[in-house]
Order: C-alpha cells, then sequence, then structure tokens
C-alpha cells in the first residue's frame, strides 16, 4: 500500500484537453451562431 | 449504487466537463421552439397544442429536482447523471416514435413526462459534486455548469434548424430528426456519466488524491455546520432565498419573454424605429448576457460574497428598470444595455443559488436543498410572462401603444425585486439546532462514500 501512495498519480493531462474539447467544440459552434445573429441588431 | 470516488491523481478540472456535458445536453429544453412550426404543420396543431411537451417538461423538471433531490444525494452523480441521460434520451426515442406513427401523446409523454425527469434530475446532478471538488470557488464550480444549460439552447437552436432542413419538415423528417437528437445527446451525456468522481473521504484521501485535489482545495468530509434537506425546509433562511430567487427569475423573464415585441414597440413611435430582424438579433443578445451572467457574476460571488451579489442583481436591477422605464424609449444604447445587465443578472442569479445555499446549509446535501429551491424557478416561469402579457394586453386595449404597454409591468417588476432585497438582507447564519450533530454527520458521510472497489 506505501508503494502505491509513493507513486506517481498518472498523467490526466490528455484526457482533460479531451474532455474540455468535447463540451468546448460544441459550444463554440453555438456561440459562433449566436454572435452571427446578434449581428443583426446593428446591421438588420 | 455508490458514488464513484476519484482515483489516485484525478484532476478535479475533468469534473466541470462531465457537468457541462449535462447541462449543454438538457439545455436543448429552451430550443424546443425550433420544433413548434413544423409540428403544427405536420401534425395540424395549435399553437398551445405544440407547446405542450415543453410545458410538461418545465413542470417535470421543477418536480423531479424537488422530489429526486434526495436520491441524488443518496445514489450519487453517477447514478443521476445516468437516469438523466436514460430520461432525456429516451424522451426523444418516443417522440421519434410519435411523429413517426403521427401520435402526439406519445410526444407530449416522451419528451414532455420522461425527458422532463432527465432535466430535473440532469440540473441538479453535477451541483454537489461541483461544490465538494471547489470548495475555494463554489461558485465558478456551479457557474460553469449551469452556464451550459444556457448554451444548450444556443447549440441546439441552429443545429435542429439545420436538422429539420436536411430531414424535411413532415412527420418522417421530424421523426428522424428527434432519433439523431436522442442518439447524439446519449454520446454526448456520456461523457458526464464515465468522468464524473466525487472526491475521496476520510484516510483513503490521503497521497495522491490528497496532493492532486485536497490540496487543490477539493474536499470532500463537509466542513463547517451542517443541514439535512429536510431540516432546510423548517429554516427561514431556506424560504428567504427562495423569495429571492424567485423574485430575481420573475423580473428577468418579464424581460426575456417579450424581449423582441418589447424593443419594437418601445422605438415604434420614435425616429429609430427597430425591424424584426434587428430584433432577433436583441434576442441573441440577451441570450449571451443570460450566459456570461450565470460564469462571471457566479465567479464574482466567491471573492464579494453571496449576499453581496444578491444585493447587486436585486438593487441595481431595480434601477435597471427604472432606467428603462423613465428614459428607455429616448435612448436605444441605453434600453439594450439596461435589458443586457437585468438578463446577466438573471443568469447570475440562477447560477450562484447554490453557492449560497452552501454557504448557509453545507455540502452534506446541498444538491437536494437546490432541488427543492427550484419551485421557485416553476413559480416564476408563471408569474413573469404572466405579468408583463397580462399587462401589456390590457394596456393595448386601453388604446396605449409604444413604451407605455410596459411601464406598469416595469413598476410592478421593480416592486418584486424590493421585495427579493429585503429577503436577501432578512438572510441570517441558519441556527445550530437546525445543525446535523457532528458525529452523526460523519457517519452519515462514509456510508455515502464508500468506494466503488474496496
Amino acid at each position: 500500500m506505501s508503494n502505491d501512495s509513493s507513486q506517481s498519480p498518472p498523467d490526466r493531462r490528455g484526457l482533460i484537453a479531451f474532455a474540455w474539447l468535447w463540451v468546448g467544440a460544441p459550444l463554440c459552434y453555438g456561440l459562433y451562431e449566436l454572435v452571427q445573429k446578434a449581428t443583426q441588431l446593428f446591421t438588420g | 449504487m455508490s458514488p464513484p470516488v476519484a482515483p489516485q491523481g484525478w484532476s478535479r478540472w475533468l469534473v466541470p466537463p462531465a457537468a457541462l456535458s449535462v447541462h449543454l445536453s438538457i439545455g436543448q429544453a429552451y430550443a424546443w421552439s425550433v420544433f413548434k412550426p413544423p409540428l403544427e404543420s405536420a401534425l395540424g396543431l395549435t399553437g398551445t397544442q405544440s407547446a405542450l411537451p415543453f410545458q410538461l417538461g418545465i413542470v417535470m423538471l421543477g418536480l423531479s429536482a424537488a422530489f429526486g433531490g434526495t436520491l441524488v444525494e443518496r445514489n450519487g452523480p453517477r447514478w443521476a447523471m445516468t437516469v438523466a441521460l436514460c430520461c432525456f434520451s429516451s424522451g426523444f426515442l418516443l417522440s421519434a416514435l410519435g411523429a413517426a406513427t403521427e401520435q402526439y401523446w406519445l410526444i407530449v409523454l416522451g419528451y414532455g413526462f420522461v425527458g422532463g425527469i432527465g432535466l430535473g434530475i440532469g440540473y441538479i446532478s453535477p451541483v454537489s459534486t461541483l461544490i465538494k471538488w471547489f470548495p475555494d470557488r463554489p461558485g465558478m464550480a456551479t457557474g460553469i455548469a449551469i452556464m451550459g444549460f444556457g448554451g444548450g439552447a444556443l447549440i441546439a437552436s441552429p443545429w435542429s434548424a439545420q436538422m429539420l432542413d436536411s430531414f424535411g419538415t413532415d412527420s418522417g423528417g421530424i421523426a428522424l430528426a428527434f432519433l439523431v437528437h436522442g442518439l447524439t445527446y446519449a454520446v454526448f451525456m456520456s461523457l458526464g456519466v464515465l468522468l464524473v468522481r466525487v472526491p475521496r473521504t476520510g484516510p483513503g484521501a490521503r497521497g495522491g488524491v490528497e496532493s492532486a485535489a485536497t490540496a487543490a482545495g477539493a474536499r470532500s468530509t463537509p466542513t463547517g455546520p451542517q443541514v439535512s434537506a429536510n431540516t432546510a425546509l423548517r429554516t427561514p433562511q431556506f424560504w428567504c432565498l427562495w423569495v429571492v430567487l424567485c423574485m430575481n427569475v420573475t423580473a428577468g423573464i418579464g424581460i426575456l419573454e417579450k424581449a423582441a415585441p418589447m424593443i419594437m414597440d418601445f422605438f415604434a413611435n420614435t425616429s429609430t424605429t427597430v425591424s424584426a430582424t434587428a430584433a432577433a438579433g436583441f434576442v441573441a443578445l440577451l441570450s449571451a448576457a443570460n450566459m456570461a451572467g450565470r460564469i462571471g457574476w457566479s465567479s464574482t460571488s466567491d471573492l464579494i460574497g453571496r449576499k453581496n451579489i444578491y444585493r447587486v442583481y436585486l438593487g441595481v436591477g431595480a434601477l435597471m428598470y427604472a432606467s428603462i422605464a423613465l428614459f428607455g424609449d429616448s435612448s436605444k444604447p441605453l434600453f439594450i444595455l439596461c435589458a443586457l445587465v437585468i438578463l446577466s443578472f438573471y443568469g447570475g442569479g440562477f447560477a450562484t443559488i447554490p453557492a449560497y445555499l452552501k454557504d448557509l446549509f453545507g455540502t452534506h446535501q446541498v444538491g437536494a436543498i437546490h432541488g427543492r429551491l427550484l419551485t421557485a424557478w416553476s413559480t416564476a416561469g408563471v408569474l413573469g410572462p404572466l405579468i408583463v402579457n397580462w399587462i401589456a394586453d390590457r394596456q393595448e386595449e386601453a388604446g396605449k401603444t409604444g413604451a407605455s404597454l410596459y411601464g406598469l409591468s416595469f413598476v410592478i417588476m421593480i416592486g418584486l425585486l424590493v421585495v427579493g432585497f429585503v429577503a436577501n438582507e432578512l438572510v441570517r447564519p441558519v441556527h445550530p439546532r437546525h445543525h446535523i450533530p457532528a458525529p452523526r454527520q460523519e457517519v452519515l458521510d462514509v456510508e455515502r462514500q464508500q468506494p466503488e472497489s474496496a
């Protein structure tokens, strides 16, 4: 057990990047569409 | 199902995307209007009938959040996210069957009833877990998740519209669109189910998790006074916050509900009239403010305190309403700016309330307490549109036009915000007689957080 606790934890940076990309990509799409529509306030 | 305990080295920054995958999905509910016109023409429905699935969904959201909160606390976030995934996706699948067979009641049952349970359980599923992982920044953490609920409609609205353009707006096309929605959301939400973890508790938390999470602030063992969900309902603090949320949401909905006709009416009798296209742009801008407020103001509450941020939402919100009522029709930029600020406070109010509850009642059953407080949202959802629409209709009947259609509504909104402000001022720390005795609290937490594989 003491060996387990002394081991360095696995590197999760790849998983973190993947997870944020998973949710970030569709959110960026939604924001892009929103900005397109919002500009109509000034051009419409 | 035991709550999934974080293994060694688990990063707390994996929990917000898990929460977002659920909230971005269930936020689709606010894009239901995309399906209304095609359903009306394909199945011969009236506008009132085509709104039924959404309305039932919101009712079920409130009910399942209120009554399912304790189950969510007991079974943990993975169970809750699994239930949300199954209900929300199968709601779409049932709706697909309903559209394909032209049985509208199946769409109401599927999207409204079954999907609505997914909305409520999904909404509260990550709240308590996020607060435990981010005790140093609970406002920011819950703000990220609840921002996702606002963001869900931004994604679904253009996505669903494009899908209907491709598949067609007859019953077959709508059925196919529902099917793709159900399957896509099931895959998208599965990230949350797979990633969500609760922080370790007790001696097992030492070591890797201690360094990775606890050092960063994560704390599974509650600290400070803890109050159970049932007891919280008997405290004046809960009801003060109920009033605060209800008033803040009512004020926001007052603008949101009639945003497009409102801006057109306000400037109808001026030289700077607003076209329907520009009004649609205004509505989109309000959605952006709503979303930005959720993450921005909620994170700010970590710095200036929960009571102070609600003073801003309610006090400055009332001033913004007063500015629109007094000078709104003389300056378009002023009208837009005030409306944006009000909508950012509306979003901020939603996102900050879990952290306020945590400050008062502790983390022990904060998800369940939050679920019960969401009945204030359901109430406001009825109250806000009712006030604005009813008064605007009466003013129109009385022969009024333009900005004067809304004057009385705004005065009422200011009054409601003042009531909310006073309720916020009445919030005091919960009396110790409501606290869970410390030893019992520890036993409860150990029971709730047994590791998956001991």
